[in-house]
């Protein structure tokens, strides 16, 4: 039943070929080419590449069932075709369109293959529609995928981008953090920190807290944690633009930071840090 | 068994640890440190531990209690050369060495030492 089934497919597809590709990009150009995503050779030539995939499939497959191995080509063509679009910035109902908007032609034309055989028409019908939805979802999967990929790359691309050390003077870093501490972070900006410590030997660390929306108790015990290991390579640690309202929160909560240096500016820091080291900065006197 | 060499400089000690340090070679080098210190009469410690890439809470105490015998023995003590990862290590492990001084090289660490002499 099923080679029978497969068989009469295949014959549709070859016979209707260029019918059903007019068809299909046509119901298809009007949602795709709206946004400008893509051009209408470039949809041409995916339609051609799919339909010539499936039939091959489709030929040598002796199943309808698009889970089976038999079918992982159009599956890998699918695959690609999905994580393209989710880089091109399709939607996933605009993706998974792709498929299902094959439905309608190859309906017509099946209709008219099978005008006589009513039976066999329905039967043949409902294993296409299987076939198609497994296809489009799989489309979808892929599509959530790859979005989800995009996104934790991007996560990491924060993180790295979001933890500049940097060299003020001699033996004097700045380490200016920017938006809420968490473990992954602070390990991160620990890792930096004391990477770059044993690069420039630096004997001082200001850690800028300008930019760090809120404090709660873990973030400052993530603080602490970072001053005990820049200690521990022999590097002193000042805090520094802690902002009033922060102020009143460390108080409020009983984070006990009598053992680091604070200051409310950077610069206030800069010039403790300055006298540490023994160097100083003067401004020029008018003659 | 093998021993960590201490070796004298002026009225300090300065202690390399270039091998892996297991249980028990970490007790005998607090024996043998500690005997030293008062029989050189030593006034300060140095403890390089820069080829060390691995700390585990035993010696992460050990070295921390080490300090502290030489500080009863009224002897300053620096650690030198920590590992970025072997800092974070201690910190996650909540030793944080309080009451030893730290110093980035052996340099440093005996300008440090110099320094709390005068």
């Amino acid at each position: 039943m099923n080679a029978s089934k497969t068989a009469a497919l295949v014959e549709v597809l070859t016979r209707h070929r260029d019918t059903l590709l007019t068809d299909w990009l046509n119901q298809h150009l009007s949602i795709a080419l709206r946004r400008g995503l893509t051009t209408e050779a470039e949809m041409n030539d995916q339609f051609r590449n799919f339909l010539s995939i499936f039939s091959e499939t489709l030929a040598k497959a002796d199943t309808l069932d698009a889970s089976r191995p038999e079918w992982e080509p159009v599956r890998a063509f699918l695959a690609d075709m999905s994580a393209h679009r989710a880089r091109q910035g399709f939607t996933p109902v605009e993706t998974a369109t792709f498929v299902f908007s094959l439905k309608q032609p190859l309906y017509a034309c099946l209709r008219e293959e099978f005008s006589t055989r009513r039976e066999e028409l329905a039967e043949v019908n409902w294993s296409v529609n299987l076939l198609f939805d497994a296809l489009g979802l799989f489309t979808t999967e892929v599509f959530q995928r790859s979005r989800e990929a995009i996104i934790s790359r991007q996560q990491e691309e924060l993180l790295e981008l979001s933890t500049p050390v940097v060299q003020l003077w001699e033996g004097i870093l700045a380490l200016p953090l920017i938006g809420t501490l968490d473990s992954a972070r602070t390990q991160v900006v620990m890792e930096s920190l004391l990477q770059k410590i044993v690069e420039t030997g630096a004997a001082i660390s200001i850690i800028d807290i300008t930019g760090v929306p809120t404090v709660d108790t873990l973030v400052a015990q993530h603080l602490l944690k970072t001053v005990a290991a820049a200690r521990l390579m022999g590097a002193d640690c000042i805090i520094s633009g802690i902002r009033p309202q922060i102020a009143q929160t460390i108080v409020h909560l009983g984070v006990d930071l009598t053992n680091v240096i604070t200051k409310s500016t950077l610069a206030d820091a800069f010039i403790v840090a300055l006298q540490k080291s023994g160097s100083s900065i003067s401004a020029r006197v008018a003659s | 068994m093998d021993r960590i060499p201490i070796l004298r400089m002026g009225d300090c000690l300065i202690v390399a640890i270039q091998v892996d340090m297991h249980d028990r070679l970490a007790i005998a080098l607090q024996d043998d440190l500690t005997a030293r210190i008062v029989k050189d009469k030593a006034k300060g410690v140095l403890i390089d531990i820069s080829a060390l890439d691995i700390v585990d809470s035993f010696i992460g105490r050990m070295i921390s209690n080490t300090a502290a015998m030489a500080t009863v023995l009224d002897a300053q003590t620096v650690v030198v050369g920590m590992q970025p990862s072997v800092a974070i290590t201690l910190v996650e492990l909540g030793l944080t060495l309080t009451g030893v001084r730290t110093a980035l090289d052996v340099e440093r660490g005996m300008a440090l030492l110099k320094q709390r002499q005068r």
